[in-house]
């Protein structure tokens, strides 16, 4: 694989979580458990979205077959799109939004702290961007993790049921594949491993104070990486896509 | 087309005026989100940087910074968004902070507070209205991503403060 075939990847996987978690967070607008929280949440998507447009539109520039962020973003199938599992779940309760924010906020965290020693100067740049609002929403989650880990019975229950059905789809955010390979000797992308301790003990922190039992780990889920995914992701791409498929040039 | 009859500082003195969409007590140049201007033989382009990623107000400012120019006789003119060096509140001068102040929003506190630290725990903000340091936090996101939502326990008056990045 030749680098910028792999940085154009890269760039594509960084774009479509943000975009995938963006869109996830965006839909909870108006259904928050308080008006302090449907803000919180339509601010986190905001974040999302943003940085998927500057991820988008660098691995169009990237790709240099003259296409936007916005093909990238409207007009590839379910197959091409190469976020994390995780991202594309669907929101249950209160609690399994927080449980999934916590575990990517954290990842986020650490990843964009590495990512801002990047060679590729664009990739420095966005990351150093994220880094500063990541630190807000994991703030954010952390708190929640405790407020309702340590609150009722039923928050309570309710908190570490969502950790449980979430923790299987954890170990796939550290996968590599030949992509990371080629950028790792670049000095472009990080070691996933690297940051994997330091993911982990800080969700074992928070998880742990906030009175709760880190989940066994069992069984984990793969296939993002190869574009492979849950039943899920098809049914956001339908509603994300729908305008520009039935309107293909439609402007804002 | 050639702007012979504009320099790089008229064009900077024409940009300020332009307020910041969401907070229209402070302009863009207080904020630090105008980062330069270059002028070549093609036209001028105008450096940019968003506050947020997401900052949606970033269409609007592209379309005012044309808009005046274009009124100014400058054309040819060309928004470009960079990312880097990130922005950061530190680059908002002291005025706007006051003027920011005045109109009810807390100003940021020194980007130092950059730490993995729940946020609730470790900020000490004053109310903008009484100058009261007993605040309480209310959600660490207002009605934009840069805000977070206080309560002045002595004037008992909500009130938004912008959040260090
Ligand atoms: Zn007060």
């Amino acid at each position: 694989m030749k680098k910028q075939e792999a940085i154009y990847n890269y760039a594509l996987r960084l774009g479509d979580n943000s975009l995938v978690l963006g869109h996830r967070l965006a839909e909870l607008c108006s259904k928050g458990p308080i008006l302090e929280e449907d803000l919180a949440l339509t601010n986190m998507a905001l974040d999302h979205i943003g940085r998927a447009q500057a991820f988008l539109n660098y691995a169009a520039q990237v790709e240099a077959k003259n296409k936007t962020a916005d093909d990238l973003a409207y007009k590839r199938g379910e197959r091409s799109f190469y976020n994390n599992l995780i991202m594309e779940l669907p929101d249950k309760d209160f609690a399994s939004t927080i449980a999934r924010q916590l575990i990517v906020s954290t990842f986020e965290y650490f990843l964009y702290t590495e990512l801002m020693k990047s060679k590729d100067e664009t990739i420095a740049a966005i990351s150093a961007k994220a880094v500063k609002e990541v630190r807000y929403h994991l703030a954010h989650s952390s708190d929640w993790t405790c407020r309702l880990g340590e609150g009722t019975d039923l928050s309570h229950e309710k908190m570490q049921r969502a950790f449980n059905d979430v923790w299987m789809f954890t170990d796939e955010l550290f996968e590599m594949n030949e992509v990371d390979e080629v950028l790792i000797k670049e000095g472009i992308a990080i070691d996933l491993n690297s940051i994997k301790p330091l993911w982990f003990n800080h969700v074992k922190e928070v998880i742990e104070e906030a009175t709760l039992k880190l989940p066994e780990t069992g069984y984990m889920q793969t296939g993002g990486r190869k574009g492979i995914h849950t039943e899920y992701l098809g049914h956001i791409l339908s509603e994300m896509q729908y305008l520009q498929r039935a309107y293909p040039t439609a402007q804002w | 087309m050639v702007n012979t009859l504009h320099t790089k500082q008229d064009i900077f003195n024409i940009l300020s005026f332009i307020p910041d969409p969401e907070i229209p007590v402070v302009s863009i140049k207080e904020m630090g989100m105008l980062r330069d201007v270059v002028l070549t033989d093609k036209g001028c382009e105008v450096i940019i940087t968003p506050t947020y990623t997401g900052c949606p107000a970033m269409g609007m400012i592209e379309d005012d910074i044309k808009r005046v120019l274009k009124e100014n006789g400058v054309s040819s003119v060309n928004v470009k968004l960079v990312y880097a060096p990130a922005w950061t509140t530190d680059w908002m001068t002291t005025e706007a902070k006051e003027k920011m102040r005045k109109y009810g929003i807390a100003p940021p506190t020194s980007s130092a507070c950059n730490k993995l630290t729940s946020f609730s725990k470790n900020n000490l903000i004053k109310c903008p209205r009484c100058n009261s340091t007993h605040t309480e936090l209310i959600s660490m996101f207002g009605s934009t991503a840069c805000k977070a939502l206080y309560k002045c326990d002595s004037c008992k008056e909500p009130f938004e403060y912008f959040k260090c990045h």
